[in-house]
């Protein structure tokens, strides 16, 4: 298997390389937020619509034409700003960043430069067990450019996607390796849907990564010159594209080159970058504040309407759930990766009387209720089981009604029929016995039966013992309380 | 009757009370434009068949006794750089030829809305970009009074248009003058009202932060009627102003007792006597004179004799009626067009970055996309157009916005406080509008020297205030003269009641041009 052998190779040299060399990686992220029309204009926002459809005289750059900006882009920023612990500026301001293009309808974009709406903010990713904490240079509001297809000779842009709203998340140039690269990105996925400001779809574009990397000499303070990395849009890409380009910088200055900045265009089918012409790189952008567009302004009672609606979040919530509940950190983190989960987990706790359950909650929520969901494609959002027939069914065994066997059957039918576990439970009379006079006769019936076997116990035959239980469970068809059936069986048998 | 010079209340008098249809009328307009404008070359397109189906329109609507709006039956022309529906807008560039719009600017569906008629798009120089209108892609426009002369600019084409009496009102665009400045030179009145208080959706743009639109008009109440019926915040442009509109209509009670009319003595004091502010921390003399290195130019060209004398007698008209006048400074003045020169093809070298030949409008093919832009954007826009975008571009290079477009926004800041402060002291600012009369074709060669004609209006821009062109005597030559007020922001009313003043004491009366088409 040389492919194998390869990244083993790949590996140990990068294991080498990484003692003597320290990546150092900014991401800038743009994320298109879900408003219903597009940021400066009325048009609609849609994904796969026919190419074109979606436009207006100022999506289309047309003279005369001027932006009004859509205040619904702004309240989602807002969000994702004060969830990053992000300083906001009061007063923030749009710029103009200039590019001939064809899919840039003006000749510009819209962008914000030196007054952005939020700085100094950070992302909490969790790295192992434990939260690391990214720092944020920025994040501030632009919109979208169109998209260009080339087939053969000919070029068509297509201007659904211009003018979509977007944050730009940059982050400070302290990540570490293409790893963290890569949970910085499914941090920033997972917060954006958190906060239901963005699908984050990568597959349409909704979440875009570009990165910039350096290597420099561990304990030295200096960065080294870095490369920017375009088009890397998933998260698989992130961490390929990355480590790749760690490894490329590495290998120049070890063999006595110098890195060259430049952007570079990754390549996720060769598995490599290849540089930008320079000449689609040669920009001077002559950002200049818009003067179609007033300031933006953000008030107290935006503020406060924003920090109302704020749910708490994911890293909160990771620390909440092992703290609080008692959970396993991998339990707690796959009830952060998304917020319906997680949100289902705490309906879970609310309604499931008592509070020393969370393990028992989390397991049952995420092993049977998830592999249903999981069975038929279903997100937890779809679940026929609200979280209080969970916690009733919950419940119905931790109080010994049912054994844990039993329960799995009562959610299987809960989960199909959607009736109620207590119901279920006495219509089809699988309440465990508990009752000793009436185990006492069961035994005595399945001894009086049995007699080689008891004595091949009595004899020293330990296994037998599950024989018996399982006798116990075949004539009470599951119903016998399994501790009370131990029990009283070490008393009958003897032993 | 003769309904070609009719004000706006005559015209709408005479439809509502049905002596004269709205088609007569719109006949009238274009036979005089068939006739006078081989000559006068003030319309780029005239739209014969739009204007008789709006007529017939409103005539069908007198008949049915449907409500008929405060403009019915105007005829009214537009600057070129206005966007109108199914009509061709070239903004008077090639990079524009034969672009129809899919839609029309704010102020065109507010005239259509007030039963205005549209009869024809006015010539202008290139994008608004001149103050002779000789920019223009498509051909010149000649002075109704003198056709050896020009009709000022950008806004030529509509100053010429209302002035021969092929339409009674027209609208234009100012951005350093560029109403005003023609209103002068073809004895009519031009209003640039305040920054945002009327729409620039639709409005072809050429600088952004100084752009408006405004009426130009024969008369200074008809100029008020159209203020009134195009003023008004609009959700479609974010720098509209929401305040509410006061009737302008009204403002004119032909009185001025009292009233403090600012003479800033920096727009009269000839070139070498005019003395620099002691200035506070601009870390560059803001006047230098003639002979000193920092400007390179002198800022003040000097007023020509007979400019000042009217002038003068139209001070001395208002005084007589009550006004009393008030020396004031404006001691950054002499910045105005320096500051203007920076911001003005800043803002243009990037409003125009659109045309690319991409999505509408002029396309050179080329394989290579580089390529077309350059062949594109070489072969639609003029010499004028690509001075400034070549200006624009250099002032906002990297590292270099600081020291060009931020601190001409600063002086901008300086000149604004300049009339803040002034109008502590007076209600309105008198000015020359124009240093000189209008000009003969071809007399200004050097850019700078038609730049420094503009040296009065450009403040008025700078400052986001509104301005006001009336007519206030003719030369011994027979050319018009006209004289600026300035007013605070959103003070039209008073710019209009004191223009009313001035034009019944010194205006041009009954007096008509006479210079091209045998007018």
């Amino acid at each position: 298997m040389p492919e194998q052998i390869e990244k083993q190779t790949k590996q140990t040299e990068m294991e080498r390389m990484l003692e003597t060399w320290e990546p150092v990686i900014g991401l800038e992220v743009h994320v298109q937020l879900a408003t219903r029309s597009k940021a400066f204009s009325p048009s609609a926002c849609e994904f796969g619509a026919p190419a074109n459809s979606l436009t207006d005289p100022v999506v289309l750059g047309m003279p005369g034409t001027l932006p009004v900006f859509n205040r619904a882009a702004l309240e989602l920023a807002l969000k994702l700003g004060v969830a990053t612990g992000s300083q906001i500026r009061a007063r923030s301001r749009f710029a103009r960043k200039h590019y001939f293009y064809p899919d840039q309808p003006k000749g510009y974009q819209i962008s914000q430069y030196d007054e952005p709406l939020c700085e100094k903010g950070h992302v909490d990713l969790i790295v192992g067990g434990a939260i690391k904490r990214i720092k944020l240079e920025r994040i501030h509001l632009e919109e979208d450019a169109g998209k260009n297809t080339h087939v053969g000779a000919v070029s068509h842009v297509d201007l659904n996607r211009a003018g979509v709203p977007l944050v730009e998340v940059v982050s400070a140039p302290e990540i570490t390796s293409a790893e963290e690269a890569a949970e910085f990105m499914r941090a920033l996925h997972r917060l954006v849907r958190w906060l239901e400001i963005s699908e984050a779809d990568m597959e349409k574009g909704q979440l875009r990564c570009d990165a910039n990397v350096s290597i420099r000499l561990r304990g030295e303070d200096r960065l080294g010159t870095r490369t920017e990395l375009k088009n890397i849009n998933s998260f698989r890409f992130v961490q390929n594209a990355v480590e790749n380009e760690i490894l490329r910088q590495i290998r120049i200055v070890e063999s006595g080159g110098r890195v060259t900045r430049e952007t570079r265009l990754w390549d996720a089918d060769l598995g490599q970058s290849a540089p930008m012409r320079s000449k689609e790189e040669a920009n001077d952008y002559r950002y200049f504040p818009d003067p179609d567009l007033p300031p933006l302004v953000v008030d107290g009672a935006l503020m406060g309407g924003i920090l109302k609606k704020l749910p708490e979040l994911p890293a909160a919530r990771f620390e909440r759930y092992q703290k609080q509940h008692g959970l396993a950190v991998d339990d707690a983190r796959t009830l952060v990766s998304d917020r319906g989960l997680a949100d289902y987990f705490d309906a879970l706790v609310t309604a499931h009387p008592g509070d020393r359950s969370g393990r028992m909650l989390a397991n049952w929520m995420l092993t049977e209720l998830l592999g249903a969901l999981n069975a038929e494609g279903k997100e937890i959002t779809q679940s026929p089981v609200p979280a209080a027939t969970l916690s009733a069914l919950i419940v119905l065994v931790e109080n010994g009604t049912i054994s844990g066997k039993i329960g799995k059957e009562i959610f299987a039918e809960t989960y199909q029929t959607g009736e109620a576990p207590l119901a279920i439970v006495d219509r089809r009379g699988v309440r465990q016995i508990s009752d000793e006079a009436a185990l006492w006769e069961v035994i005595d019936r399945v001894v009086a039966a049995n007699p080689k076997q008891a004595d091949g116990y009595l004899a020293g035959k330990d296994q037998l013992f599950g024989f018996f239980v399982g006798q116990v469970m075949k004539e009470t068809q599951g119903r016998a309380n399994p501790s009370m059936t131990s029990d009283l069986l070490r008393k009958r048998l003897g032993r | 009757m003769k309904p070609e010079f009719w004000s706006i209340t005559e015209t709408v008098k005479h439809v509502i009370t049905g002596e004269i249809t709205a088609q007569q009328i719109v006949d009238g307009a274009l036979d005089r434009i068939t006739f006078l404008d081989r000559e006068v070359g003030a319309f780029l397109e005239v739209d014969k068949d739009g204007a008789r189906k709006q007529a017939a329109e409103i005539d069908r609507k007198r008949a049915a006794g449907e409500p008929l709006g405060s403009l019915v039956g105007v005829p009214v022309a537009l600057k070129d750089n206005l966007v109108t529906k199914d009509l061709v807008t070239t903004a008077g560039s090639k990079i524009l030829e034969g672009w129809v719009p899919p839609y029309d600017a704010t102020v065109v569906t507010k005239l259509r809305a007030a039963g205005a008629i549209i009869v024809g798009k006015t010539n202008l120089d290139e994008f608004g970009m001149g103050s002779s209108t000789e920019r223009s892609a498509y051909k010149q426009t000649k002075n109704p009074w003198d056709p050896s002369r020009v009709p000022g600019g950008s806004s030529g084409g509509s100053a010429a248009a209302v002035s021969a009496g092929m339409c009674v009102a027209s609208l234009g665009t100012d951005t350093g003058g560029s109403i005003r400045q023609p209103a002068a030179f073809c004895g009519i009145v031009g209003l640039k009202p305040t920054y945002g208080r009327v729409s620039r959706w639709g409005a072809v743009a050429f600088a952004s932060s100084l752009d408006q639109i405004g009426p130009l008009t024969r008369t200074v109440a008809d100029a008020a009627a159209v203020l009134q019926v195009i003023a008004g915040h609009d959700p479609r442009d974010a720098t509209s102003l929401e305040a509410p509109v006061p009737s302008y209509v009204d403002a004119l009670t032909g009185k001025v007792e009292g009233l403090r009319i600012g003479i800033p003595h920096e727009f009269f004091a000839a070139a070498d006597e005019s003395a620099g502010p002691e200035e506070e921390g601009l870390g560059f003399t803001p006047n230098p004179g003639p002979e000193e290195e920092g400007l390179g130019f002198t800022p003040n060209p000097g007023i020509e004799p007979e400019v000042r004398a009217a002038i003068e007698r139209t001070i001395a008209a208002l005084t007589e009626r009550g006004a009393i006048t008030v020396d004031i400074s404006l001691p950054h003045t002499a910045l105005a067009l320096p500051a203007y020169y920076i911001v003005a093809p800043a803002e243009a070298s990037s409003n125009l970055s659109r045309y690319d030949g991409v999505r509408y409008g002029k396309r050179v093919d080329a394989s290579e996309l580089l390529e077309l832009y350059r062949r594109t954007r070489g072969a639609g826009f003029g010499p004028e157009v690509k001075r400034r975008i070549m200006l624009g571009t250099y002032a906002l290079r990297s590292g270099y916005y600081d020291a060009y477009y931020k601190k001409a926004q600063q002086i901008r800041t300086l000149i604004k406080r300049d009339f803040d402060r002034a109008f502590r002291f007076c209600d309105v600012v008198l000015t020359p509008t124009t240093p000189g009369v209008a000009f003969q074709f071809g007399a200004k060669t050097s850019p700078l020297d038609m730049y420094l004609g503009d040296v009065f209006t450009l403040s008025c821009n700078l400052a986001g205030l509104p301005g006001i062109n009336v007519p206030c005597g003719v030369t011994t030559g027979g050319l018009p003269i006209g004289v600026q007020l300035l007013g605070k922001p959103l003070d039209e009313p008073t710019l209009l009641r004191t223009a009313g003043v001035i034009e019944s004491a010194v205006g041009l009366g009954t007096r008509r041009p006479s210079g091209a088409g045998g007018i």
